[in-house]
């Protein structure tokens, strides 16, 4: 079973293109609509991070596995201007959107695994994982 | 695309019953604080019973809708929120405070009656 999908992020539209597609590659790989909901609503705040920040990059969407677990993982990457302080956009609360975004902590609750690789004026590429239960 | 709001009486009712987009979500906004203004509407039933999805943005629209209706002298109430949404808007931090709710359309809108005193 091969399960994935790159979706383009350059306007609003693809932002709803990215989770509707997260939505059918969650609910192909058995999730119950509670973690969906999740992962539906972590791929809307990568996709549009990388919208407001970025202004264009892409959200892969996969089947991901080890040892026995099954899961699901979002790559979101751009080549935008790179987070400086990664320890800062990991706290609640931080902003620089004015609030348009839950930020980065609420997206790493949403998932079970999260990483950022940043460097200033390369991109940002985040990976989240969501494993079955 | 157009979200309908419908009229009843004093009230006006809307079931969101699309994947909100952000220039749908805004233009909806826009739209409802028409719809009071033309209206005089005293009371909004914001139904989303169908949204299977609530991210920071659509969130932050619902709760500025929500004031800028009570600015103009109506009150808002959002029905129907599905157990996911409340739960992953929770886990995404947002508390979605001073923003009247209730379980379903019905009690929503002995909610507006109650409050609106009639």
């Amino acid at each position: 079973m091969n399960i994935q999908s790159c979706v383009e992020v350059r306007n609003e539209w693809d932002i709803v293109k990215a989770r509707q597609s997260g939505r059918n590659i969650a609910k192909e790989l058995g999730f119950g609509t509670v973690d969906q909901a999740r992962i539906t609503t972590a791929i809307s705040e990568l996709a549009r991070n990388i919208y407001l920040y970025a202004g264009k990059g892409e959200v892969s969407i996969e089947r991901t596995e080890t040892g026995s677990k099954v899961g699901l993982k979002i790559i979101a990457a751009d080549s935008g201007p790179g987070i400086k302080d990664i320890r800062r956009v990991m706290e609640d609360g931080f902003t620089t959107s004015g609030g348009l975004g839950a930020g980065l902590p609420g997206v790493k609750r949403l998932m079970d695994e999260f990483t950022i690789d940043s460097k200033e004026n390369e991109g940002t590429t985040i990976t989240a994982i969501k494993w079955l239960r | 695309m157009r979200i309908p709001i419908l009229k009843l009486n004093e009230y006006l009712l809307i079931t969101i019953q699309v994947d909100l987009d952000d220039k749908t979500a805004l233009q909806f906004q826009e739209d409802l604080l028409e719809k009071i203004h033309e209206t005089g509407a005293k009371g909004v039933v914001i139904d989303l019973t169908s949204v299977d999805m609530i991210d920071s943005f659509i969130a932050k629209v619902l709760g500025d809708v929500v004031r800028m209706s009570n600015l103009m002298g109506a009150r808002v109430v959002l029905t129907g929120i599905q157990p996911a949404v409340a739960i992953t808007l929770i886990d995404l931090g947002i508390m979605m405070k001073n923003v009247p709710t209730a379980l379903d359309l019905e009690q929503g809108l002995e909610k507006l009656q109650q409050e609106l005193g009639g």
